[in-house]
């Protein structure tokens, strides 16, 4: 039997409404009692301080690259967990362009039990639309879906699923598992040699830009395919205004839409790639400010479900690369929580149970997230995350847990940080520290 | 005292005191960029590296005679048969180019920014000759030598450039500097030509012929045939007769203007032969003007160091 | 700063230079005074004017910048590049360049290479109102204002009215 006491903590449950400061008692991975009495019945129960701190359900990343298998030299599975329980998570979704690409059974397994090894965070395999990120041949869904890995979650990731045709059939063939489908909102005829966001910054630096379009034209075309099939369609990573609007529209016609956010795209402009340091590549594009302020209207005003990262380890030699060669992406796991505490609830954009929701129930809106998200009540597994609001730090690229260092947000100072982690009643990260690798029992 | 040169990459990074340092110093050398006087001993002993990755004779030469004028030693490193097209990074390159013992890099390239990236991990000067779409600033100096070879000052002069702004690494660079010095300037373009210029302080016009009468100085740009393919507009045919100069358009254009053009040129397409002939030409000064630009730039860069003065 | 010579003692130095390049090279005929940027072009003014006094007899006079011809490119602040203004030949005639103040000698040298880049002079002589030794290369003036022997870490500061206002030579006690 394992006790655990998490004490003095002001409780953050957006699945249960609950703001309060209560303890927290799990015993064998259940929570077993919370609230002012709690802690009788704790004798030899191991404790986790939590006094000034906010309790909260783990939390859940729907957007993340591991690296694993194929791309180890930037993350893998040990070291991509490592940041995720030291950013709050204790669950993500590995995306499937791996290498091999998570287009059958073996490897979403594989991906799944390479997860249970490490230990930290459960992961959520991500398969692939299409065989091999191909766009033509929609991969074995079915079989995917009975799979251990139970996938329920398609996406071919960076690579936009242009067919119409093929995009309309996955719909169609998902909708028999109902089984959410993800597709990249991007034209890539439009985009064609695009750098960065087009506007009056690129238009200074000579890159070539990305039209917010290329991204609103696809987005349409796809609302309006899941609409008429009635599937499941998941919005990755939205980043313009027009975009919110679509996605605010489609929601109000009853179209089976949820969408996300990341951390960066509310919290950084396209001003930020004026050094051409390509740290702050990548796709879809930094837009403008006021992207950035109708993308955090819509996550406050729950048109946007969820914050997801599209944590993109990229090793240093390849960010090093001019500008145009090098490739896209940016480390988020470590960072996405204290960066929404310090730019959306402290300037009082987001009051801390609204921004909770975004990193828990709203992902577990989008798919089943087994557990994860909440509600802290008794019976339900104890993930958890204990997050300091008060401290302040300094990003250090040099410090993460991450293999890669590809932070954009390398010196920025931030407000709040994550104090533990809990996985099903056993701390994965104490006192900011993950503990060492112990197989889940 | 002017703030020392560290890298020449964009004409936004000058101030005005050093830009007419540069065109002071630019008017000295012009004897010596002329073949007027022989060349000077100052660079001996110093390594100027070419570093071209993207194809350009004309400016590779440029850049050449201007370093030799200046008696440095010049060393080619061009992308044809090396490493750089077969993946060696940008550093790479300049890593070995720093153990060679080069004093100065002198970077054309295809990838916009790649200077302003150079130039952070180097720790020699960089000079761009061209980057991508974004910036060619020796090609604005030199063209601001040449305009004020026939007007005292710019303040307020009217400059029209009309062609691919959008692609034109030589419009970025010329509208700061031509803004810097206090022309007003107008841009005409085909609208799928022209980008985002809500923050350059700029006019746009897409009539051509109702600009000219005021046009104290046009500017026309090289427009590549390959655009054409990307509809950019829909034939030779018709950019040469809605925004091309010939000789009857420039009959518009008031007698003591200017014509301009970075070369070379398409002939039939921007600006007809007949139109080049015209006397308000000034494209070869253009030319003569760009060495002695260029040597000015390799001087200032390679007499940045500060120190306390040494027998004065 | 200490001022050593004052208006009157530069005139009389200007006066008795002009008399030592006039009996040196055998009267005016073929002579061309070159300053040397910035304060041996107003001196070089000076000693013509002396000269015309003495003999009746304009002798041409350039300025010669040697920016271009140092040696000591990255030991220096950025300075800008004077022109280059010198008469339209020296060619075999007796070109005098005229400094100020005669030190390590590059910039002597330098004169000379400038010199030579704009022709073939028969000979070239050596002017300068101060020299203050400590030569870094094999130079001497063939007329000397004045001998002021000096610490290498002194400064000597000459000032002309032409640039400076006034006339006086001063120095300074090294760091």
């Amino acid at each position: 039997m394992s006790l655990l006491l998490v004490t003095g903590g002001r409780l953050l449950d957006p699945a249960s409404g609950t703001d309060t400061v209560a303890d927290l008692l799990v015993r064998d991975g259940v929570i077993v009692a919370v609230g002012p009495d709690a802690a009788g019945g704790a004798d030899g129960a191991d404790r986790l301080d939590a006094s000034g701190c906010w309790v909260t359900p783990g939390l859940i990343d729907l957007h993340t690259h591991l690296r694993e298998p194929g791309g180890e030299g930037a993350e893998d599975i040990a070291t991509g967990s490592a940041a995720a329980v030291a950013g709050g998570y204790t669950a993500v979704a590995p995306m499937a362009n791996t290498d091999p690409v998570a287009d059958t059974a073996v490897v979403v397994e594989l991906v799944l039990r390479r997860g249970r090894e490490v230990g930290l965070v459960d992961l959520l395999p991500v398969a692939s639309i299409t065989r091999g990120l191909g766009g033509a041949e929609l991969t074995p869904m079915g079989e995917l879906a009975r799979s251990d890995a139970r996938v329920d979650f398609f996406s071919d990731d960076g690579i936009p699923l242009g067919d119409s045709l093929v995009m309309r059939r996955a719909l169609q063939y998902a909708s028999a598992f109902d089984v959410v489908l993800c597709n990249h909102s991007e034209d890539p005829v439009l985009t064609a040699d695009a750098q960065m966001n087009e506007g009056a910054t690129s238009s200074v630096l000579g890159l070539p830009g990305w039209p917010r379009e290329a991204e609103e034209v696809m987005l349409a075309r796809d609302l309006i395919l899941a609409h008429g099939v009635g599937a499941r369609l998941h919005v990755p990573h939205l980043t313009t205004a027009g975009g919110v609007d679509l996605v605010r529209r489609a929601k109000a016609a009853g179209t089976r839409v949820t969408a996300e956010v990341t951390p960066h795209h509310l919290t950084l402009d396209d001003t930020e790639v004026g050094a051409y340091d390509a740290v702050m590549k990548v796709n879809p594009p930094l837009r403008t400010r006021s992207d950035v302020d109708a993308l955090r209207a819509a996550l406050a005003d729950g048109t946007i479900d969820a914050v997801a990262t599209d944590h993109a380890p990229h090793g240093r030699e390849a960010k090093r690369q001019p500008w145009e060669h090098a490739p896209c992406g940016m480390l988020g796991l470590e960072t996405a929580f204290p960066l929404v505490h310090t730019e959306l609830v402290r300037t009082g954009l987001l009051d801390p149970l609204t921004a909770v929701a975004r990193f828990t129930t709203g992902p577990a809106a989008v798919r089943d997230t087994r557990g994860h998200g909440g509600p802290l009540t008794v019976g339900a597994p104890a993930n958890l995350q204990v997050f300091d609001p008060e401290v302040s730090w300094t990003v250090d690229r040099a410090r993460l847990r991450s293999r890669a260092d590809n932070t954009p947000f390398h010196g920025r100072t931030l407000v709040g940080r994550t104090r533990h982690t809990v996985l099903r009643g056993r701390p994965t990260l104490r006192d900011g520290d993950p503990t060492p690798e112990v197989p889940d029992a | 005292m002017t703030a020392p040169l560290t890298d020449l990459i964009a004409i936004r990074d000058l101030d005005r005191a050093q830009v007419d340092d540069l065109l002071d110093t630019a008017r000295e050398l012009l004897p010596i960029a002329r073949r007027e006087r022989a060349s000077v001993p100052t660079l001996r002993g110093r390594i100027v590296c070419n570093l071209f990755l993207e194809d350009s004779t004309r400016t590779r030469l440029s850049f050449d005679l201007a370093a030799k004028r200046l008696s440095a030693d010049v060393v080619d490193f061009t992308a044809q048969g090396t490493s750089v097209k077969k993946g060696e990074s940008l550093l790479d390159t300049a890593e070995t180019l720093m153990a060679l013992g080069v004093d100065l890099i002198v970077l054309r390239t295809s990838s916009a920014g790649a200077p302003v990236q150079l130039a952070r991990e180097v720790a020699v000067p960089v000079l761009n000759a061209g980057d991508g779409w974004h910036q060619h600033p020796t090609q604005a100096l030199l063209d601001a030598l040449t305009l004020l070879q026939h007007r005292d000052d710019l303040t307020g002069a009217k400059v029209t450039i009309v062609g691919d702004i959008l692609h034109s690494r030589v419009a970025r660079s010329e509208v700061e500097l031509l803004r810097l010095l206090g022309a007003d300037v107008t841009l005409v373009a085909p609208p799928t030509l022209l980008p985002d210029v809500s923050g350059w302080g700029v006019t746009v016009s897409a009539d051509l012929d109702a600009v000219l009468p005021t046009t104290e100085v046009l500017y026309v740009l090289r427009v590549q045939r390959e655009r054409l393919h990307r509809a950019f507009f829909p034939s030779t045919r018709e950019y040469a007769r809605v925004w091309g100069v010939d000789a009857a358009r420039l009959r518009r254009l008031p007698g003591d203007a200017l014509l301009m053009h970075p070369g070379p040129v398409n002939r039939g397409v921007e600006l007809t032969s007949d139109a080049m002939a015209d006397p308000r030409a000034v494209i070869t000064e253009q030319v003569t003007n760009g060495i002695a630009v260029r040597m000015a730039c390799l001087y200032r860069l390679l007499s940045a160091a500060p120190r306390p003065e040494v027998d004065a | 700063m200490t001022r050593l010579l004052d208006a009157d003692d530069v005139a009389r130095m200007v006066r008795r230079l002009a008399h030592e390049i006039l009996e040196g090279n055998g009267g005016a005929a073929g002579l061309v005074l070159l300053g040397v940027r910035t304060r041996g072009v107003p001196l070089a003014r000076r000693l013509a004017a002396a000269i015309a006094t003495i003999e009746d007899v304009d002798v041409p006079v350039g300025e010669l910048d040697v920016t271009l011809y140092r040696d000591d490119l990255a030991l220096r602040d950025p300075m800008p590049i004077g022109a280059t203004d010198v008469p339209p030949d020296v060619e075999g005639r007796t070109v005098v360049l005229v400094d100020d103040v005669l030190y390590t000698g590059r910039t002597v040298r330098a004169a000379l290479d400038a010199t030579s880049a704009l022709g073939r002079p028969a000979r070239v002589r050596l002017v300068c109102l101060i020299d203050r030794g400590h030569r870094e290369l094999p130079v001497r003036a063939d007329h000397v204002g004045k001998n002021l022997p000096t610490a290498a870490e002194d400064t000597v500061v000459v000032r002309l009215a032409e640039t400076d206002g006034v006339d006086e030579v001063v120095v300074g006690a090294g760091r």
